[in-house]
C-alpha cells in the first residue's frame, strides 16, 4: 500500500526572491494513500501554496532537500510535465490565461500527452461535454480561449473539468474554494467528490476556511504553520479551528 | 463633398509625391530608413532599370460580385496612393498590375503573384476598389525569390466592408519593398491583414486615411522572422475626418541569430478629427537569443475632443506561468511553447474569416515552429 501513496518526506523548499533564496518549507512530512482525502489548513503566508506549487514543479521554487514519491516514483528531479504524467494534478488558485488556445484543444492536447495516445474522437467529445455539463458549463465553453475572460467561478470549474477528464492518481486543490459563491462551491465540491469516490485516488485539499469541508469530508486534517505541519487530526480538528483559529500555533511559533 | 483639412507638419510622415525625382535615394540617415539594412538595395532605388511585373497564377474566387482589368505599366495610380518614399514612387511609375473592383458580394478573390526570376527587378501596382455598400475579401500572395517593388492602392466606398490580406511567403533571397494605402469612405469598414513569413527583407509602409466620417480601419499583422531576416512594418493612420475608428494589432515571433523585426505605428489625430477612437498595439515574442524586435508607437494628438487614443508595445520571452500551467497538465515543454505561439497568432489569423486561408497560414506557422521539436 505505502509505495502506491503520495509520500512527502522532510521537504525543504526555497523561493527565489530579489534578495536571494528564502526558505519557505521547513521539513514537511505527509503521506496521502489512495482513497484518502486530506485537508491542509493554515494562515496566510504559512507556505500552503508553496507546498502545492513545489510538488507540481513550479520553476520559482527550489527543493533543497527531502523527497516526494508517487507510486514509488521520485518526483523531485522530474520536469513539470513528467510529474503530471506520473499522476499528479494541481488545481490552481489562479488559473492562467492562454489566449488563442481553445479549452477543447487544450483538453485534448493534455489528455493525449498524459495517455501517450490521442483519445478516440467521438467518445472524447462526449466525455468533454459530460464533464462540462457536470460543472454546469455549456458546450460553447469548449470553444473559448483557456481562462481568458472567465469569471472567477468559471476558472475554478474549468480546473475541476480538467481533474475529471485527466483523472490523475493524486489531486492537489489549492484554495479551489476561494472566490466561489455558494452554488459554485457546491458544484465544484460535487465534482471533487465524484473524483474521490472512485476509491483509489488521493486528494490534498488546501484551504483557509472550513466552509468547503462541509461539502468535501476530509479523512485527515493537517494544520500548517510556518512551513511545516504542526498538528494533525480528523475532521473534528477543522471544527475546533473554526472556534479557535490558528492563533495558538502562530504565537507558539513566533 | 469636401471637408476642411488642416495641414500638419510632422517629421513622422514625409509628404508624398508621385514624382520619383522628389524622393532622393535614401542614405540610412533618414528617420524612415534608419532601421532598414540598405546595403545591397541600390537596384531598388535605381529609376533607370527596366522592371517587369510579376505575373499572376490561377485566379480563384468565390462569389461573383467583382470585376478585374489589367493595368499597363504606369496606369496603376488612381489618386488614392501618394508614394512616401522612392521605392513606392518607382513602383507607382513603372509597375503594371490589376484593378479589382468589388461591386456586390465577393466572398474572396485571390491574386496569386508568380515567383518571377531570381534577381530580376519587378514592380507591381495593384488597385482594389470596393464600391459603395460592397462586401468582399481580396487575398494577395507572394512567393519565390523576386526583388520586388509592390504597391497596393485601396479605395473603400461608403458603407462598404472590405478585407485585404497580403501574404509575404517569399523564399530566402527575396526582397520586397512597397506601400499599401487605403482611403476609407463614409461609415465603411476596412480590414487589412499583413502576414510576413518569408524573404530576406520585407518592408511595407501601410497608410490609412478617411474620405468622410464614421470610417473604421482595422490593421492586423503577423510576422515570424528567422535568422538573418529583416521584416519591417510601418503604419500611418491619418485621422483627417471626424468620428473615425482605427485599431492596429501587430504580432511577431522571432527566432535565430539576427532575426529582426521593426514595427512603427504612427497615428495622427488632426484638429478636425473630433470624436475619433484609436488604439494600436504591437507584441513580440522572442523565442531565442540573438533576435531583436524594435517597436516604435507614435501618437500625435491635435485635438482633445476624442473618445480615446492609446497604444502599447511589448517585447518579451515566453510567459513562465503560461508554460507552467500547460506543462502541469502533462504537455511537454516544446508542445506547450508551440501552443502558446499558435494561440498568439490565432487571435489575429482568425480575423481573416476565410477558413482555408487561416488553416494554410497556421500550417506555415507550424513549419516555422518545427525547429522546436528536438527541444
Amino acid at each position: 500500500m505505502t509505495n502506491r501513496s503520495l509520500a512527502i518526506r522532510d521537504l525543504h523548499v526555497d523561493v527565489a526572491t530579489e534578495t536571494g533564496p528564502k526558505p519557505i518549507l521547513k521539513g514537511v512530512n505527509l503521506t496521502v494513500n489512495p482513497g484518502e482525502v486530506h485537508a491542509i489548513m493554515g494562515p496566510n503566508g504559512s507556505g500552503k501554496s508553496t507546498l502545492a506549487y513545489s510538488l507540481a514543479g513550479h520553476p520559482k521554487y527550489t527543493i533543497t532537500s527531502g523527497s516526494v514519491t508517487l507510486d514509488g516514483t521520485e518526483l523531485t528531479g522530474l520536469s513539470v510535465d513528467a510529474r503530471a504524467k506520473a499522476g499528479l494534478f494541481l488545481a490552481m488558485q489562479y488559473p492562467v490565461e492562454v489566449p488563442g488556445v481553445s479549452v477543447s484543444n487544450f483538453l485534448r492536447t493534455a489528455k493525449t500527452a498524459i495517455d501517450g495516445a490521442a483519445p478516440p474522437l467521438r467518445a472524447w467529445v462526449k466525455k468533454v461535454n459530460e464533464a462540462l455539463a457536470g460543472m454546469q458549463l455549456d458546450d460553447e465553453f469548449a470553444a473559448r480561449s483557456v481562462n481568458e475572460g472567465f469569471s472567477g467561478g468559471e476558472k475554478k470549474r474549468n480546473e475541476i473539468v480538467q481533474l475529471e477528464l485527466l483523472n490523475p492518481r493524486y489531486a492537489i486543490l489549492d484554495e479551489t474554494d476561494s472566490g466561489l459563491d455558494i452554488d459554485a462551491l457546491r458544484i465544484v465540491s460535487e465534482g471533487v467528490n465524484r473524483y474521490a469516490a472512485q476509491g483509489d485516488r488521493g486528494v490534498l485539499l488546501i484551504t483557509h476556511y472550513t466552509r468547503i469541508l462541509r461539502y468535501i469530508r476530509p479523512d485527515f486534517v493537517h494544520v500548517f504553520v510556518d512551513g511545516h505541519i504542526v498538528e494533525e487530526g480528523g475532521p473534528e480538528l477543522a471544527e475546533s479551528l473554526e472556534e479557535t483559529g490558528y492563533e495558538r500555533w502562530v504565537r507558539a511559533d513566533n | 463633398m469636401t471637408l476642411p483639412e488642416t495641414t500638419v507638419i510632422s517629421h513622422l510622415h514625409p509628404r508624398g509625391s508621385l514624382d520619383v525625382a522628389d524622393h532622393p535615394v535614401p542614405t540610412g540617415k533618414e528617420e524612415v530608413w534608419r532601421f532598414t539594412p540598405l546595403a545591397g538595395l541600390a537596384d531598388f532605388f535605381d529609376d533607370t532599370l527596366g522592371r517587369s511585373a510579376l505575373g499572376e497564377g490561377p485566379y480563384p474566387a468565390r462569389g461573383q460580385g467583382y470585376t478585374s482589368e489589367v493595368l499597363a505599366p504606369g496606369q496603376g495610380p488612381h489618386g488614392g496612393l501618394t508614394p512616401v518614399d522612392r521605392a513606392a514612387a518607382i513602383a507607382a511609375r513603372d509597375g503594371a498590375g490589376r484593378h479589382i473592383i468589388i461591386d456586390g458580394v465577393a466572398e474572396w478573390v485571390r491574386v496569386g503573384l508568380e515567383p518571377g526570376q531570381p534577381g530580376v527587378p519587378t514592380a507591381n501596382h495593384l488597385v482594389i476598389e470596393a464600391r459603395p455598400g460592397a462586401d468582399g475579401t481580396v487575398i494577395i500572395t507572394h512567393h519565390g525569390r523576386a526583388r520586388h517593388l509592390g504597391n497596393v492602392e485601396i479605395n473603400v466606398g461608403a458603407g462598404a466592408y472590405l478585407t485585404v490580406v497580403s501574404i509575404q511567403n517569399w523564399d530566402r533571397g527575396a526582397v520586397h519593398l512597397g506601400q499599401h494605402e487605403a482611403v476609407v469612405g463614409k461609415d465603411a469598414t476596412f480590414r487589412h491583414v499583413v502576414v510576413t513569413l518569408g524573404g530576406d527583407l520585407v518592408r511595407l509602409q501601410t497608410n490609412v486615411s478617411y474620405a468622410s466620417t464614421g470610417g473604421r480601419a482595422e490593421l492586423y499583422g503577423v510576422y515570424f522572422a528567422d535568422a538573418g531576416q529583416h521584416f519591417e512594418h510601418r503604419l500611418f493612420v491619418d485621422h483627417n475626418r471626424p468620428k473615425g475608428t482605427s485599431l492596429v494589432d501587430y504580432r511577431g515571433a522571432l527566432q535565430g541569430e539576427h532575426a529582426r523585426s521593426v514595427w512603427v505605428g504612427d497615428v495622427l489625430i488632426r484638429p478636425e478629427a473630433r470624436g475619433i477612437e484609436t488604439y494600436e498595439s504591437n507584441k513580440n515574442l522572442i523565442l531565442t537569443d540573438g533576435a531583436r524586435a524594435d517597436a516604435v508607437p507614435n501618437l500625435e494628438i491635435e485635438t482633445g475632443e476624442i473618445i480615446g487614443a492609446g497604444h502599447s508595445a511589448s517585447t518579451g520571452r515566453f510567459d513562465d506561468e503560461q508554460l507552467f500551467y500547460l506543462q502541469s497538465r502533462g504537455i511537454p515543454g516544446s508542445e506547450a511553447r508551440r501552443l502558446v505561439v499558435r494561440g498568439f497568432f490565432a487571435t489575429i489569423l482568425t480575423k481573416i474569416g476565410v477558413p482555408e486561408v487561416e488553416e494554410l497560414l497556421m500550417g506555415l506557422i507550424d513549419t516555422e515552429l518545427a525547429f522546436d521539436k528536438e527541444n
